[in-house]
């Protein structure tokens, strides 16, 4: 069972109490955006066997969105930050580092 | 190959068993082949059995990183229906729903079809009308479904509460010819007549790099060496974008897990397959007499094969909802696949940009319906370029909005 803190109201969340958000830090395109764009925002997705981003929200909590940092292989939980940003904090990318050295995740690594 | 029947039984009782020969063969790769599947699931096998028998192609390996059979094809409720409601899936469902009427003369292979029929409880005015609506589109379609009353429901499955504590059942859409078969002999079936016409299925074999020259695949690097081939089929269900980061491009899948569990053996109480949507969950009962349970995917990218306590939780207790002579058993084994998710619900079956490189995934909750159908569609496919069962599947459907929106057929449950 996958257990967060939510950066926001401080309690450990476990999963039940959590809505799952799906991939963290799209980038967004709108209306005249090309076909390209378009899809990838919409439906290409890194899905990685490993380090990913996702976004939560503390849905039976206090209700707001936050991210959280997860390996998919082994639903190790690293760490999680709020949403008022485009990518993880320094030191969560440094606490990952030390667990899987070489990670990746789009242009974070 | 030695045939199964029952003149072998009688010749091997004689013997004491002596004389049965390996199902099939356990060889090492070659240096080359004309098509390398990646995958022996049944996807990868049926996909390899089809390109053998319709298209004279045999020169093939099939390469697994476990044993075959042993990823979702091993993992499934084992249900085959086709009621869909877009023409396209209908044709492919439909398709393999009609194969394995006949699978097992053809393959020689008793795969235990059981076309014992399907119903999707209508438990909301809204699945009324839906599910009508599908029965109508399956009707066009030539796909035989009925939506039948809550009496037939009653009379069908003597074992449901029609009158449960949220949900009433209030009708269903009826698939007479639908049901189950023996998942494990599906594989094994193929993976026999595969090995039978010379081709080699190659396990504990993991895929480390998809070689590629000039824009087009020359082979795979391998936990056993490099394999060279003209042509490659990515068949990996939840390790797709794995396979598609090594061959260079982006897929538009996610992977999570999805969970089953079966009760302890007993009497045969229900002869039918049952599911019910809105409560989330289905059921069917096994040869053995255990009750085969199924329900909802996780949220969550996942690639650990388990899945989440709450949404086992929350399908047993919908069950006992509709069937609560359910309530006192014992569940007796309880696991997760990692099934391959598409923004429309619906599967690839697709070249890519990497030429002769062809990818079949995306069947998310569903595959094991449709594995004979979707084998004889990627088999044309890699044999001949293109092929009408697979045409509107394509990768580049999310880009030119062709969706083949099932998301409310298969969203939700199989």
């Amino acid at each position: 069972m996958l257990i967060f803190e939510c950066p926001y109201c401080g309690v450990h969340a476990e999963e039940s109490e959590l809505s799952p958000g799906g991939e963290a830090h799209l980038k967004r395109f709108g209306p005249g955006s090309d076909d390209a764009d378009f899809e990838s925002y919409l439906f290409i997705r890194e899905n990685p066997k490993g380090v990913h981003f996702e976004r939560w929200r503390h849905s039976n909590g206090c209700g707001k969105w936050f991210h959280a940092a997860r390996c998919t292989m082994t639903l190790e939980v690293f760490g999680t930050y709020v949403a008022q940003t485009f990518e993880p904090p320094q030191d969560l990318k440094e606490k990952i580092t030390a667990k899987r050295p070489g990670w990746s995740w789009r242009d974070f690594s | 190959m030695k045939r199964y029947s029952a003149f072998a039984i009688a010749r091997e009782a004689l013997r004491f068993h002596s004389g049965w020969e390996r199902a099939w063969r356990n060889p090492e790769p070659k240096k080359k082949y004309d098509v390398i599947i990646v995958g022996a699931g049944g996807h990868g096998l049926a996909t390899a059995y089809y390109l053998g028998r319709n298209f004279g192609i045999t020169n093939v390996a099939v390469i697994e990183k476990g044993w075959l059979g042993g990823g979702n094809t091993g993992r499934n409720t084992t249900i085959i229906r086709s009621n869909y409601l877009q023409d396209p899936s209908a044709a492919i469902y439909e398709k393999a729903r009609s194969l394995y009427e006949n699978l097992s003369q053809d393959l020689n292979y008793n795969v235990m079809f059981s076309p014992r029929g399907v119903m999707m409880l209508a438990q909301t005015h809204h699945e009324i009308r839906g599910y009508q609506r599908t029965a109508h589109a399956n009707a066009l379609q030539g796909v035989t479904t009925e939506f039948i009353s809550p009496q037939k429901v009653k009379e069908l499955c003597p074992i449901i509460n029609l009158d449960g504590p949220r949900y009433p059942v209030l009708g269903a859409l009826w698939q007479p010819r639908g049901g189950t078969a023996r998942h494990d002999a599906v594989a094994w079936g193929y993976a026999r007549a595969c090995s039978d016409m010379g081709m080699d299925i190659i396990q504990q074999c993991e895929v480390k790099a998809v070689r590629q020259n000039d824009g087009k695949v020359v082979g795979v690097d391998t936990t056993k060496g490099a394999i060279d081939g003209d042509k490659l089929g990515l068949v990996v269900a939840g390790h797709s974008g794995v396979l598609a980061d090594m061959a260079g491009f982006r897929l538009p899948v996610e992977s999570v897990a999805l969970q089953a569990l079966v009760s302890e053996p007993i009497k045969p109480c229900m002869d039918v397959v049952v599911m019910a949507n809105t409560v989330h969950g289905y059921m069917s009962q096994s040869d053995k007499g255990e009750m085969v349970i199924g329900g909802g995917a996780d949220g969550y990218n996942n690639y650990t094969q388990r899945g989440s306590f709450h949404h086992v939780e929350e399908t047993v207790r919908a069950l006992v909802e509709t069937f609560p002579m359910i309530s006192r058993l014992k569940m007796l084994r309880w696991w997760g696949g990692i099934v391959d998710m598409t923004g429309d619900r619906s599967p690839i079956l697709s070249k890519t940009p990497l030429e002769n490189c062809f990818i079949n995934c995306g069947w998310g909750t569903g595959g094991f319906k449709a594995i004979p159908g979707s084998g004889w569609g990627m088999a044309e496919l890699m044999a001949k370029g293109q092929s009408s069962l697979t045409e509107e599947f394509t990768m580049s459907r999310f880009k030119d909005g062709k969706f083949i929106d099932e998301s409310v057929a298969a969203g939700v449950a199989h």
